[in-house]
Protein backbone atom coordinates (compact mmCIF):
# COMPACT_ATOMS: atom_id res chain seq x y z
CA UNK A 1 0.00 0.00 0.00
CA UNK A 2 1.47 3.11 -1.21
CA UNK A 3 1.37 6.02 1.06
CA UNK A 4 -1.03 8.11 -0.85
CA UNK A 5 -3.76 5.71 -1.24
CA UNK A 6 -4.01 5.92 2.65
CA UNK A 7 -3.53 9.55 3.06
CA UNK A 8 -6.19 9.82 0.78
CA UNK A 9 -8.56 7.25 2.35
CA UNK A 10 -7.69 9.22 5.52
CA UNK A 11 -8.98 12.63 4.12
CA UNK A 12 -11.90 11.33 2.98
CA UNK A 13 -12.73 9.42 6.15
CA UNK A 14 -12.40 12.08 8.20
CA UNK A 15 -14.27 14.15 5.48
CA UNK A 16 -17.06 12.24 5.60
CA UNK A 17 -16.98 11.92 9.66
CA UNK A 18 -16.78 15.35 10.02
CA UNK A 19 -20.24 16.17 7.83
CA UNK A 20 -21.90 13.09 9.00
CA UNK A 21 -21.89 14.56 12.64
CA UNK A 22 -22.62 18.16 11.20
CA UNK A 23 -25.47 17.15 9.81
CA UNK A 24 -26.41 15.31 12.62
CA UNK A 25 -25.78 18.25 14.56
CA UNK A 26 -28.45 20.59 12.29
CA UNK A 27 -30.52 17.74 12.14
CA UNK A 28 -31.46 18.41 15.98
CA UNK A 29 -32.27 21.74 14.82
CA UNK A 30 -34.21 21.54 11.65
CA UNK A 31 -35.96 18.64 13.90
CA UNK A 32 -36.86 22.02 16.48
CA UNK A 33 -37.52 23.89 13.32
CA UNK A 34 -39.84 21.48 11.60
CA UNK A 35 -41.70 20.82 14.36
CA UNK A 36 -42.14 24.40 14.88
CA UNK A 37 -42.99 24.84 11.61
CA UNK A 38 -45.29 21.96 11.74
CA UNK A 39 -47.19 23.10 14.53
CA UNK A 40 -47.31 27.05 13.78
CA UNK A 41 -44.85 28.05 16.15
CA UNK A 42 -41.48 29.85 15.94
CA UNK A 43 -38.60 27.53 17.18
CA UNK A 44 -35.31 27.93 18.45
CA UNK A 45 -34.78 31.53 17.73
CA UNK A 46 -32.48 32.92 20.06
CA UNK A 47 -28.79 31.61 19.36
CA UNK A 48 -27.55 33.20 17.04
CA UNK A 49 -29.55 34.82 13.69
CA UNK A 50 -32.25 32.15 13.27
CA UNK A 51 -31.01 30.45 15.98
CA UNK A 52 -28.61 28.95 13.78
CA UNK A 53 -26.27 28.25 16.74
CA UNK A 54 -28.63 26.51 19.08
CA UNK A 55 -26.86 23.49 18.50
CA UNK A 56 -23.57 24.54 19.38
CA UNK A 57 -25.39 25.82 22.75
CA UNK A 58 -27.28 22.17 23.60
CA UNK A 59 -23.81 20.55 22.94
CA UNK A 60 -22.11 22.66 25.17
CA UNK A 61 -25.18 22.41 27.66
CA UNK A 62 -24.59 18.75 27.32
CA UNK A 63 -20.76 18.69 28.66
CA UNK A 64 -21.27 20.77 31.20
CA UNK A 65 -24.43 18.76 32.85
CA UNK A 66 -23.29 16.44 35.76
CA UNK A 67 -22.47 13.27 35.09
CA UNK A 68 -24.79 10.05 37.39
CA UNK A 69 -24.06 7.05 37.19
CA UNK A 70 -26.42 5.11 39.57
CA UNK A 71 -24.91 3.16 42.00
CA UNK A 72 -26.66 -0.40 41.12
CA UNK A 73 -25.74 0.00 37.85
CA UNK A 74 -23.20 -2.03 36.01
CA UNK A 75 -20.56 0.58 35.55
CA UNK A 76 -18.78 -1.01 32.68
CA UNK A 77 -21.74 -1.48 30.56
CA UNK A 78 -23.40 1.38 31.93
CA UNK A 79 -20.62 3.54 30.05
CA UNK A 80 -19.88 1.16 26.92
CA UNK A 81 -23.92 1.22 26.20
CA UNK A 82 -23.74 4.75 24.28
CA UNK A 83 -20.26 4.37 23.12
CA UNK A 84 -21.04 1.24 21.23
CA UNK A 85 -24.44 3.03 20.17
CA UNK A 86 -22.62 5.84 18.19
CA UNK A 87 -19.92 3.93 16.90
CA UNK A 88 -22.59 1.54 15.35
CA UNK A 89 -24.42 4.07 14.07
CA UNK A 90 -20.90 5.81 12.32
CA UNK A 91 -19.53 2.28 10.65
CA UNK A 92 -22.30 2.48 8.19
CA UNK A 93 -21.14 5.25 6.31
CA UNK A 94 -17.69 3.14 5.11
CA UNK A 95 -19.66 1.71 1.90
CA UNK A 96 -21.64 4.40 0.71
CA UNK A 97 -21.10 5.93 -2.56
CA UNK A 98 -20.81 9.61 -2.21
CA UNK A 99 -20.45 10.66 -5.95
CA UNK A 100 -18.44 9.07 -8.89
CA UNK A 101 -14.37 9.65 -9.22
CA UNK A 102 -13.19 12.67 -9.30
CA UNK A 103 -10.29 14.14 -10.93
CA UNK A 104 -8.20 16.59 -8.24
CA UNK A 105 -4.81 17.64 -9.18
CA UNK A 106 -4.18 15.08 -12.18
CA UNK A 107 -5.50 12.12 -10.37
CA UNK A 108 -8.86 10.50 -10.26
CA UNK A 109 -10.07 9.90 -6.71
CA UNK A 110 -13.81 7.35 -5.90
CA UNK A 111 -15.73 9.14 -3.12
CA UNK A 112 -16.24 6.16 -1.24
CA UNK A 113 -14.05 4.63 1.41
CA UNK A 114 -14.29 1.36 0.49
CA UNK A 115 -16.13 -0.84 -2.95
CA UNK A 116 -16.62 -4.19 -1.01
CA UNK A 117 -18.32 -6.47 -3.48
CA UNK A 118 -21.10 -7.68 -0.32
CA UNK A 119 -21.85 -3.83 0.59
CA UNK A 120 -25.43 -3.99 0.77
CA UNK A 121 -25.01 -7.19 3.27
CA UNK A 122 -22.40 -5.28 4.69
CA UNK A 123 -24.67 -2.30 5.66
CA UNK A 124 -27.55 -4.54 6.50
CA UNK A 125 -25.14 -6.05 9.51
CA UNK A 126 -24.20 -2.26 11.24
CA UNK A 127 -27.68 -2.08 11.05
CA UNK A 128 -28.88 -5.33 13.00
CA UNK A 129 -25.41 -4.55 15.06
CA UNK A 130 -26.97 -0.97 16.20
CA UNK A 131 -29.52 -2.55 18.69
CA UNK A 132 -26.52 -3.42 21.23
CA UNK A 133 -25.58 -0.14 22.51
CA UNK A 134 -29.43 0.40 23.18
CA UNK A 135 -30.19 -3.41 24.47
CA UNK A 136 -26.72 -3.14 26.50
CA UNK A 137 -27.06 0.50 28.33
CA UNK A 138 -31.10 -0.53 28.85
CA UNK A 139 -29.96 -3.44 30.83
CA UNK A 140 -26.95 -1.90 32.74
CA UNK A 141 -28.91 1.13 33.83
CA UNK A 142 -30.61 -1.53 36.41
CA UNK A 143 -33.99 0.14 36.18
CA UNK A 144 -37.44 -1.86 35.14
CA UNK A 145 -38.48 0.70 32.73
CA UNK A 146 -35.16 0.46 30.72
CA UNK A 147 -34.86 -2.86 30.65
CA UNK A 148 -38.47 -2.77 29.23
CA UNK A 149 -37.30 -0.32 26.93
CA UNK A 150 -34.21 -2.66 25.71
CA UNK A 151 -36.16 -5.60 25.20
CA UNK A 152 -38.85 -3.71 23.60
CA UNK A 153 -35.87 -2.30 21.12
CA UNK A 154 -34.82 -5.64 20.27
CA UNK A 155 -38.04 -7.44 19.71
CA UNK A 156 -38.99 -4.10 17.37
CA UNK A 157 -35.54 -4.64 15.44
CA UNK A 158 -35.27 -8.09 14.82
CA UNK A 159 -39.03 -8.33 13.46
CA UNK A 160 -38.36 -5.35 11.16
CA UNK A 161 -35.13 -6.55 9.90
CA UNK A 162 -36.74 -9.67 8.13
CA UNK A 163 -39.25 -7.30 6.20
CA UNK A 164 -36.03 -5.17 5.41
CA UNK A 165 -33.76 -7.76 4.04
CA UNK A 166 -37.11 -9.63 1.86
CA UNK A 167 -37.58 -5.90 0.59
CA UNK A 168 -33.64 -5.96 -0.37
CA UNK A 169 -33.74 -9.23 -2.12
CA UNK A 170 -36.61 -8.30 -4.70
CA UNK A 171 -33.96 -5.10 -5.65
CA UNK A 172 -31.01 -7.50 -5.61
CA UNK A 173 -33.26 -9.85 -8.14
CA UNK A 174 -32.84 -6.94 -10.50
CA UNK A 175 -29.43 -5.43 -9.97
CA UNK A 176 -27.86 -8.79 -9.90
CA UNK A 177 -25.03 -7.33 -7.44
CA UNK A 178 -24.10 -6.49 -3.93
CA UNK A 179 -21.87 -3.68 -4.43
CA UNK A 180 -23.40 -0.67 -3.63
CA UNK A 181 -21.20 1.18 -6.21
CA UNK A 182 -23.00 -0.60 -8.67
CA UNK A 183 -25.98 -0.39 -7.47
CA UNK A 184 -25.66 3.51 -7.90
CA UNK A 185 -23.86 3.26 -11.44
CA UNK A 186 -26.90 1.20 -13.02
CA UNK A 187 -29.51 4.14 -11.69
CA UNK A 188 -27.44 6.47 -14.38
CA UNK A 189 -29.69 9.57 -15.13
CA UNK A 190 -33.63 8.80 -14.87
CA UNK A 191 -33.49 5.09 -14.42
CA UNK A 192 -34.11 5.06 -10.40
CA UNK A 193 -34.44 1.93 -8.95
CA UNK A 194 -38.06 3.25 -7.45
CA UNK A 195 -39.85 3.36 -10.61
CA UNK A 196 -38.92 -0.48 -11.10
CA UNK A 197 -39.75 -1.20 -7.33
CA UNK A 198 -42.07 1.02 -5.61
CA UNK A 199 -43.81 -1.49 -3.25
CA UNK A 200 -39.88 -2.73 -2.47
CA UNK A 201 -39.14 0.91 -0.95
CA UNK A 202 -42.04 1.32 0.62
CA UNK A 203 -41.26 -1.60 2.77
CA UNK A 204 -37.59 -0.60 2.98
CA UNK A 205 -38.29 2.68 4.33
CA UNK A 206 -41.49 1.53 6.58
CA UNK A 207 -38.59 -0.88 8.22
CA UNK A 208 -35.90 2.02 8.07
CA UNK A 209 -38.31 4.15 10.28
CA UNK A 210 -38.64 1.04 12.61
CA UNK A 211 -34.69 0.39 12.64
CA UNK A 212 -33.96 3.59 13.59
CA UNK A 213 -36.30 3.99 16.47
CA UNK A 214 -38.43 7.21 14.74
CA UNK A 215 -41.95 7.89 14.98
CA UNK A 216 -44.42 6.48 14.39
CA UNK A 217 -42.01 3.14 15.84
CA UNK A 218 -39.86 4.98 18.27
CA UNK A 219 -42.12 2.35 21.44
CA UNK A 220 -38.46 2.14 23.00
CA UNK A 221 -38.48 5.63 24.48
CA UNK A 222 -42.20 5.83 24.77
CA UNK A 223 -42.34 8.84 27.30
CA UNK A 224 -46.02 7.64 28.59
CA UNK A 225 -45.21 4.28 29.32
CA UNK A 226 -41.42 3.90 30.15
CA UNK A 227 -40.67 7.46 31.84
CA UNK A 228 -37.48 8.05 29.04
CA UNK A 229 -36.92 4.12 28.01
CA UNK A 230 -33.49 3.17 27.71
CA UNK A 231 -32.01 6.27 28.45
CA UNK A 232 -33.82 7.15 31.89
CA UNK A 233 -30.87 7.16 33.78
CA UNK A 234 -28.77 8.77 31.73
CA UNK A 235 -27.53 11.89 31.70
CA UNK A 236 -24.74 14.47 30.51
CA UNK A 237 -22.73 13.68 27.48
CA UNK A 238 -23.59 9.97 27.42
CA UNK A 239 -27.50 11.14 26.80
CA UNK A 240 -26.21 13.16 24.33
CA UNK A 241 -24.29 10.24 22.70
CA UNK A 242 -27.72 8.18 22.71
CA UNK A 243 -29.55 10.91 21.22
CA UNK A 244 -26.87 12.18 18.79
CA UNK A 245 -26.49 8.54 17.38
CA UNK A 246 -30.45 8.24 16.34
CA UNK A 247 -29.22 11.17 14.64
CA UNK A 248 -26.34 10.27 12.52
CA UNK A 249 -28.55 6.62 12.40
CA UNK A 250 -31.52 8.84 10.35
CA UNK A 251 -28.68 10.36 8.17
CA UNK A 252 -26.96 6.75 7.14
CA UNK A 253 -30.45 5.18 6.57
CA UNK A 254 -30.80 8.37 4.60
CA UNK A 255 -28.34 8.26 2.67
CA UNK A 256 -28.77 4.37 1.77
CA UNK A 257 -32.42 4.74 0.82
CA UNK A 258 -31.16 7.71 -1.77
CA UNK A 259 -28.33 5.78 -3.36
CA UNK A 260 -30.86 2.22 -3.49
CA UNK A 261 -33.61 3.57 -4.93
CA UNK A 262 -33.48 7.06 -5.59
CA UNK A 263 -30.46 7.22 -8.02
CA UNK A 264 -27.71 8.16 -5.31
CA UNK A 265 -25.76 10.48 -7.28
CA UNK A 266 -27.31 10.19 -10.43
CA UNK A 267 -29.75 12.72 -11.83
CA UNK A 268 -31.05 13.24 -15.37
CA UNK A 269 -29.09 15.51 -17.52
CA UNK A 270 -26.18 14.59 -16.14
CA UNK A 271 -24.23 13.26 -19.32
CA UNK A 272 -24.44 17.47 -21.11
CA UNK A 273 -23.68 18.62 -16.99
CA UNK A 274 -20.39 16.10 -17.24
CA UNK A 275 -19.69 18.06 -20.80
CA UNK A 276 -20.33 21.44 -19.26
CA UNK A 277 -18.86 21.80 -16.11
CA UNK A 278 -15.85 19.00 -16.34
CA UNK A 279 -14.31 15.99 -14.68
CA UNK A 280 -13.28 17.55 -11.62
CA UNK A 281 -16.93 19.69 -10.60
CA UNK A 282 -19.23 17.06 -12.55
CA UNK A 283 -18.72 14.49 -9.72
CA UNK A 284 -19.00 17.21 -7.05
CA UNK A 285 -22.35 18.83 -8.38
CA UNK A 286 -23.79 14.95 -8.24
CA UNK A 287 -22.37 14.60 -4.89
CA UNK A 288 -24.45 18.02 -4.40
CA UNK A 289 -27.27 16.48 -5.42
CA UNK A 290 -26.78 13.26 -3.23
CA UNK A 291 -27.02 15.04 -0.44
CA UNK A 292 -29.64 17.44 -1.68
CA UNK A 293 -31.72 13.95 -1.36
CA UNK A 294 -30.35 12.77 2.02
CA UNK A 295 -32.07 15.86 3.45
CA UNK A 296 -34.84 15.58 1.26
CA UNK A 297 -35.33 12.25 3.28
CA UNK A 298 -34.42 13.78 6.45
CA UNK A 299 -36.94 16.06 6.27
CA UNK A 300 -39.24 13.59 5.52
CA UNK A 301 -38.52 11.36 8.86
CA UNK A 302 -39.02 14.88 10.53
CA UNK A 303 -42.53 15.49 8.37
CA UNK A 304 -43.97 12.15 9.33
CA UNK A 305 -43.17 12.12 13.44
CA UNK A 306 -45.07 15.31 13.79
CA UNK A 307 -48.11 13.82 11.50
CA UNK A 308 -48.57 10.57 12.44
CA UNK A 309 -49.24 9.23 16.12
CA UNK A 310 -47.06 6.38 17.92
CA UNK A 311 -48.14 2.92 17.09
CA UNK A 312 -49.40 0.88 20.15
CA UNK A 313 -46.83 -1.75 20.40
CA UNK A 314 -49.55 -5.06 18.96
CA UNK A 315 -50.45 -2.38 16.87
CA UNK A 316 -46.13 -2.48 15.69
CA UNK A 317 -46.01 -6.34 16.07
CA UNK A 318 -48.98 -7.14 13.33
CA UNK A 319 -47.65 -4.21 10.79
CA UNK A 320 -43.93 -6.18 10.95
CA UNK A 321 -44.96 -9.36 10.37
CA UNK A 322 -48.76 -9.40 9.22
CA UNK A 323 -47.94 -6.80 6.69
CA UNK A 324 -44.87 -6.09 5.99
CA UNK A 325 -43.23 -9.65 5.53
CA UNK A 326 -46.23 -10.62 3.37
CA UNK A 327 -45.66 -7.99 1.02
CA UNK A 328 -42.16 -8.15 0.79
CA UNK A 329 -42.40 -11.82 0.09
CA UNK A 330 -45.17 -10.92 -2.85
CA UNK A 331 -42.93 -8.61 -4.05
CA UNK A 332 -40.25 -11.02 -4.45
CA UNK A 333 -42.17 -13.23 -6.27
CA UNK A 334 -43.78 -10.93 -8.78
CA UNK A 335 -40.24 -8.96 -9.70
CA UNK A 336 -39.24 -13.13 -10.43
CA UNK A 337 -41.87 -14.01 -12.35
CA UNK A 338 -41.47 -10.50 -14.51
CA UNK A 339 -37.54 -11.31 -14.99
CA UNK A 340 -38.13 -14.56 -15.95
CA UNK A 341 -40.61 -13.39 -18.28
CA UNK A 342 -38.31 -10.43 -19.61
CA UNK A 343 -35.61 -12.81 -20.29
CA UNK A 344 -37.85 -15.06 -22.13
CA UNK A 345 -39.02 -12.96 -24.71
CA UNK B 1 1.61 -9.83 7.76
CA UNK B 2 -1.63 -12.13 7.04
CA UNK B 3 -0.02 -15.25 9.49
CA UNK B 4 0.63 -12.34 12.05
CA UNK B 5 -3.02 -11.18 11.94
CA UNK B 6 -4.15 -14.94 11.69
CA UNK B 7 -2.08 -15.32 15.42
CA UNK B 8 -3.07 -11.96 16.57
CA UNK B 9 -6.96 -12.83 16.29
CA UNK B 10 -7.14 -16.45 17.25
CA UNK B 11 -5.17 -15.36 20.25
CA UNK B 12 -8.20 -13.24 20.47
CA UNK B 13 -10.94 -15.82 20.12
CA UNK B 14 -9.58 -18.49 22.36
CA UNK B 15 -9.45 -15.74 25.16
CA UNK B 16 -13.08 -14.56 24.76
CA UNK B 17 -14.11 -18.05 24.62
CA UNK B 18 -12.88 -18.67 27.81
CA UNK B 19 -14.22 -16.02 28.86
CA UNK B 20 -17.27 -16.94 27.86
CA UNK B 21 -16.77 -20.07 30.63
CA UNK B 22 -15.09 -18.09 33.45
CA UNK B 23 -17.53 -15.08 33.19
CA UNK B 24 -20.10 -15.36 36.47
CA UNK B 25 -22.61 -12.95 35.19
CA UNK B 26 -24.84 -14.53 32.45
CA UNK B 27 -24.61 -11.60 30.49
CA UNK B 28 -21.30 -10.72 30.49
CA UNK B 29 -20.26 -14.45 28.78
CA UNK B 30 -23.40 -13.74 25.43
CA UNK B 31 -21.26 -10.41 25.29
CA UNK B 32 -17.64 -12.55 25.25
CA UNK B 33 -19.88 -15.06 22.95
CA UNK B 34 -20.28 -12.30 20.63
CA UNK B 35 -16.93 -10.74 20.78
CA UNK B 36 -16.00 -14.47 20.09
CA UNK B 37 -18.30 -14.47 17.03
CA UNK B 38 -16.75 -11.20 15.73
CA UNK B 39 -13.09 -12.67 15.94
CA UNK B 40 -14.64 -15.87 13.86
CA UNK B 41 -15.73 -13.44 10.96
CA UNK B 42 -12.17 -11.66 10.45
CA UNK B 43 -10.71 -15.01 10.47
CA UNK B 44 -13.63 -15.44 7.57
CA UNK B 45 -11.96 -12.41 6.31
CA UNK B 46 -8.87 -13.55 6.31
CA UNK B 47 -9.58 -16.96 4.55
CA UNK B 48 -11.17 -14.76 1.76
CA UNK B 49 -14.75 -15.93 1.99
CA UNK B 50 -16.48 -12.87 2.33
CA UNK B 51 -19.99 -13.64 2.04
CA UNK B 52 -19.70 -16.08 4.59
CA UNK B 53 -18.29 -13.50 6.98
CA UNK B 54 -21.04 -11.43 6.41
CA UNK B 55 -23.58 -13.79 7.07
CA UNK B 56 -21.73 -14.56 10.16
CA UNK B 57 -21.76 -11.29 11.06
CA UNK B 58 -25.41 -10.63 10.38
CA UNK B 59 -26.94 -14.13 11.43
CA UNK B 60 -25.14 -15.07 14.62
CA UNK B 61 -24.04 -11.86 16.06
CA UNK B 62 -26.78 -9.37 14.94
CA UNK B 63 -30.08 -11.85 14.91
CA UNK B 64 -29.09 -15.14 17.13
CA UNK B 65 -27.26 -13.33 19.98
CA UNK B 66 -29.66 -10.41 20.24
CA UNK B 67 -31.73 -13.24 20.38
CA UNK B 68 -30.01 -14.78 23.32
CA UNK B 69 -29.16 -11.79 25.06
CA UNK B 70 -33.61 -10.86 25.13
CA UNK B 71 -33.72 -14.07 26.82
CA UNK B 72 -31.19 -13.74 29.34
CA UNK B 73 -32.30 -10.11 30.41
CA UNK B 74 -35.77 -11.68 30.35
CA UNK B 75 -34.85 -14.19 32.83
CA UNK B 76 -32.47 -11.58 34.85
CA UNK B 77 -30.85 -14.48 36.25
CA UNK B 78 -28.07 -13.73 39.17
CA UNK B 79 -26.54 -15.71 42.12
CA UNK B 80 -29.78 -15.90 44.65
CA UNK B 81 -31.72 -17.84 42.26
CA UNK B 82 -28.63 -19.75 40.57
CA UNK B 83 -29.38 -23.04 42.13
CA UNK B 84 -26.70 -24.19 44.31
CA UNK B 85 -24.91 -27.47 42.77
CA UNK B 86 -24.17 -30.61 45.21
CA UNK B 87 -20.53 -32.32 45.62
CA UNK B 88 -21.57 -35.63 43.59
CA UNK B 89 -22.71 -33.22 40.24
CA UNK B 90 -19.13 -31.47 40.40
CA UNK B 91 -17.50 -34.39 40.78
CA UNK B 92 -19.40 -35.98 37.70
CA UNK B 93 -18.35 -32.78 36.00
CA UNK B 94 -14.55 -33.33 36.89
CA UNK B 95 -14.66 -36.87 35.95
CA UNK B 96 -16.43 -36.10 32.25
CA UNK B 97 -14.25 -33.35 31.09
CA UNK B 98 -11.08 -35.00 31.91
CA UNK B 99 -12.76 -37.93 29.56
CA UNK B 100 -13.03 -35.22 26.60
CA UNK B 101 -9.02 -33.94 27.66
CA UNK B 102 -7.96 -37.26 26.94
CA UNK B 103 -10.22 -37.72 23.55
CA UNK B 104 -9.08 -34.69 22.30
CA UNK B 105 -5.29 -35.25 23.23
CA UNK B 106 -5.69 -38.89 22.29
CA UNK B 107 -6.80 -37.54 18.74
CA UNK B 108 -4.63 -34.77 18.35
CA UNK B 109 -1.51 -37.09 18.65
CA UNK B 110 -2.18 -38.74 15.54
CA UNK B 111 -2.94 -35.62 13.77
CA UNK B 112 0.33 -34.68 11.77
CA UNK B 113 0.63 -31.03 10.51
CA UNK B 114 -0.03 -31.25 6.45
CA UNK B 115 1.36 -29.14 3.71
CA UNK B 116 -1.17 -26.28 3.52
CA UNK B 117 -4.30 -26.66 1.79
CA UNK B 118 -4.46 -24.51 -1.62
CA UNK B 119 -7.93 -23.65 -3.20
CA UNK B 120 -8.24 -24.25 -6.83
CA UNK B 121 -9.92 -21.03 -6.99
CA UNK B 122 -8.99 -18.66 -4.20
CA UNK B 123 -12.32 -16.69 -4.95
CA UNK B 124 -14.41 -19.57 -4.18
CA UNK B 125 -15.87 -17.51 -1.07
CA UNK B 126 -17.25 -14.27 -3.22
CA UNK B 127 -21.01 -14.46 -3.44
CA UNK B 128 -20.98 -15.15 -7.11
CA UNK B 129 -19.01 -18.15 -7.08
CA UNK B 130 -20.59 -19.80 -4.06
CA UNK B 131 -24.29 -19.24 -5.31
CA UNK B 132 -23.09 -20.66 -8.64
CA UNK B 133 -21.54 -23.78 -6.52
CA UNK B 134 -24.95 -23.98 -4.42
CA UNK B 135 -27.51 -23.82 -6.89
CA UNK B 136 -25.50 -25.69 -9.25
CA UNK B 137 -23.78 -29.30 -7.64
CA UNK B 138 -25.59 -28.98 -4.29
CA UNK B 139 -28.94 -27.52 -5.71
CA UNK B 140 -30.39 -31.02 -3.91
CA UNK B 141 -28.75 -30.82 -0.18
CA UNK B 142 -29.69 -26.99 -0.31
CA UNK B 143 -33.09 -27.28 -1.23
CA UNK B 144 -33.53 -30.51 1.67
CA UNK B 145 -31.81 -28.04 4.44
CA UNK B 146 -34.03 -25.11 3.59
CA UNK B 147 -37.37 -27.64 4.38
CA UNK B 148 -35.49 -28.77 7.31
CA UNK B 149 -35.37 -25.09 8.56
CA UNK B 150 -39.22 -24.65 7.50
CA UNK B 151 -39.84 -27.82 9.16
CA UNK B 152 -38.24 -26.56 12.64
CA UNK B 153 -40.24 -23.49 12.66
CA UNK B 154 -43.68 -24.91 11.83
CA UNK B 155 -42.65 -27.26 15.16
CA UNK B 156 -41.58 -24.07 16.84
CA UNK B 157 -45.19 -22.32 15.56
CA UNK B 158 -47.10 -25.45 16.90
CA UNK B 159 -45.35 -25.71 20.36
CA UNK B 160 -46.64 -22.19 21.18
CA UNK B 161 -49.89 -22.99 20.00
CA UNK B 162 -50.86 -26.03 21.71
CA UNK B 163 -51.88 -24.02 25.05
CA UNK B 164 -54.55 -22.66 23.23
CA UNK B 165 -55.63 -25.59 21.51
CA UNK B 166 -56.18 -27.33 24.82
CA UNK B 167 -58.05 -24.53 26.83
Amino acid sequence: MDSAFVIEKFILVAVIFGISLVIAMYSTYAERKVAAYLQDRLGPDRAGPFGILQPLADGLKMFMKEEIIPTSSNRFLFIAGPGLALLCACIGTAVIPWGSPVLIAGKTIPLQVSDINVGVLYIFGVVSLGVYGVMIGGWASNNKYSLLSAIRAASQNISYEIAMGLSIIALLLMTNTLSLKEIVDQQHGWRWNVLYQPLGFLIFMVCSFAETNRAPFDLPECETELIGGYHTEYSSMKLGFYLFAEYINMFVSSAVMAALYWGGYNYPGMDSMAVWLGPTWAPLFGTAVFFGKICAFIFFFMWVRWTIPRFRYDQLMNLGWKGLIPLAIANIIITGVVIAIIEKF
Amino acid sequence: MSTQVFYFVATLSIIFSLMVIFAKNPIHSVLYLILTFFTFTVHYVLLNAQFLAVVNFIVYMGAIMVLFLFVLMLLNLNKETEPSKSPLIKIVGVIAGGCLVVTLIGSLKSASITSPLILKNPGLGLVENLGKELFGPFLLPFELSSLLLLAAMVGAVLLSKRDEVEA
